[in-house]
């Protein structure tokens, strides 16, 4: 595989603060089109790590690079630009209606009003929300489920080569959550983006993921294809494992 | 001698006072919200800026209003007998509400839907400008309000270094041991104070609503 199938390259990052390091060494390499899905308890690091690719945050050793180009040489409102992010309960703007928030970067990057305006309608339909009863809402009318849809099309809204997820199902419920799992598994087919989606759901990470990244105490621990990564002999990937077991057996 | 046949003897006199008390607590506020709006802006990003400036805000709100009125008087330029004095001492008032709920207001602003801001790329200018503004207009006004209020009553004491306005009347009315005259001043000053403290708190929750 060529350098330039690379979207995202870690290089040896380590990330510290106040001399404690949340991410320790790591070096993982993302390529075009995949959803790699990055795994671990909570405080692992894997928010962190998702924060050093659109430079949130500032490696403290080793580089992040983001096609070709560590993201301390990039202008950081460029390269924010460049992906979507979306987080848990959406961090959708109260005082914009669905349709401003969908629209902003657009709007930043100076599209004109029609174009913003078609653009916001296609990325509602897109998520399964239909613009003449959605647009004109605000965030607090809509369910979390709908919140979170309109995070999605926010974030896809400037057609960003990369999307960055940060546990975007995190605070559903679980019927909602795994409708929007199925969905957002067929959206990222389709539209072959890059993709980086933080989780510790190891059942979600396997449902979404065609890579799992695992993560432990700021390190990488395993990396490997969505259906070989349950075989991997690594105490934390079994732990995940028995979980997943666990919980099916409890359903 | 009634309340009411000085009220109705003495009407223009009451009128142009509180035209005149409005006029002090207008110049005040613009001042006050001049001053507390930009550095409760800059005090968001300065956290060394923030201890004294809210503390020296405190400490000016403790001092009692007739003994600032009167450590003013000698100082030069801002100081002396008359209006210019008593706005000077009604904005050092004015100042730490609004300064207060200007920084409390912006730095309340939900951190998931500013890390949202700065992650999709906007600049520190716009963020300040399309989002954390926005969504503190409320607590700011809130500020605003309590100042208006606030700056309402205590404009009446300015009139005891000459700067007229509806405090003349009680001042007045004190020497002259006269109820009818001291609420000359008195009644009319209320009424403003809940005037303001009711038009601003409509348009408080307007904002809200929007």
């Amino acid at each position: 595989m060529s350098s330039a199938d690379k979207a995202i390259v870690f290089k040896d990052v380590t990330w510290q603060v106040n001399g404690r390091a949340i991410v320790a060494g790591v070096s993982l390499e993302i390529s075009t089109g995949e959803t790699i899905v990055l795994l671990g308890r909570s405080g692992a690091g894997k928010t962190t790590l998702l924060r050093l690719i659109n430079r949130l945050l500032v490696p403290s050793a080793g580089e992040v690079r983001v096609r070709e180009r560590a993201t301390t040489a990039w202008d950081p409102i460029r390269l924010r630009r460049e992906m979507g992010y979306v987080i848990q309960e959406g961090g959708l703007f109260p005082h914009y209606t669905v349709a401003e928030n969908i629209g902003l970067v657009p709007a930043l990057e100076g599209w004109d009003g029609p174009r913003v305006k078609s653009r916001v309608e296609e990325m509602l339909r897109l998520v399964g929300l239909d613009p003449a009863e959605f647009a004109a809402r605000r965030p607090r009318e809509l369910s979390g489920g709908q919140r979170q849809r309109v995070g999605v099309a926010r974030a896809l809204a400037a057609d960003p080569a990369i999307l960055l997820m940060d546990e975007p199902f995190g605070a559903l419920d679980p019927v909602t959550r795994a409708e929007l799992q199925r969905e957002f598994r067929a959206l990222a087919r389709r539209l072959g983006k890059t993709i980086v989606f933080v989780t510790h759901d190891v059942r979600e990470g396997l449902l979404l993921g065609t890579r799992i990244a695992l993560m432990a105490a700021g390190r990488l621990v395993a990396v490997a294809p969505a259906q070989e990564f349950l075989k991997i002999a690594h105490p934390e990937v079994q732990a995940f494992a028995a979980a997943l077991n666990a919980s099916s057996g409890a359903a | 001698m009634t309340p009411w046949t000085f009220f109705v003897e003495h009407h223009g006199e009451i009128i142009s006072a509180t035209l005149e008390h409005l006029a002090i607590v207008a110049m005040a506020m613009f001042f006050a919200i001049l001053i507390g709006l930009p550095l409760g802006m800059a005090l968001v990003e300065r956290r060394a800026l923030r201890g004294a400036a809210l503390g020296v805000a405190n400490i000016l709100q403790t001092v009692p209003s007739l003994a600032l009125f009167g450590f003013l008087i000698p100082i030069p330029f801002i100081g002396g007998i008359g209006r210019r004095t008593a706005v000077v001492a009604l904005v050092l008032y004015a100042l730490l509400p609004i300064l207060r709920n200007t920084y409390v207001g912006l730095a309340s602003v939900d951190p998931a839907v500013l890390e949202a801001a700065e992650a999709m790329g906007m600049t520190r200018q716009q963020i300040l400008w399309r989002v954390r503004m926005p969504l503190s207009l409320g607590v700011i006004l809130a500020g605003i309000r309590t100042a208006t209020v606030i700056t309402i009553g205590v404009a009446t004491i300015a009139a005891a270094i000459g700067a007229g306005g509806l405090g003349s009347f009680i001042f007045r009315g004190v020497a002259m041991v006269s109820n009818a005259v001291i609420l000359a001043g008195a009644v009319p000053a209320a009424l403003l104070a809940v005037a303001a403290d009711l038009a601003l708190g409509w348009a408080e929750r307007r904002l809200k609503a929007a």
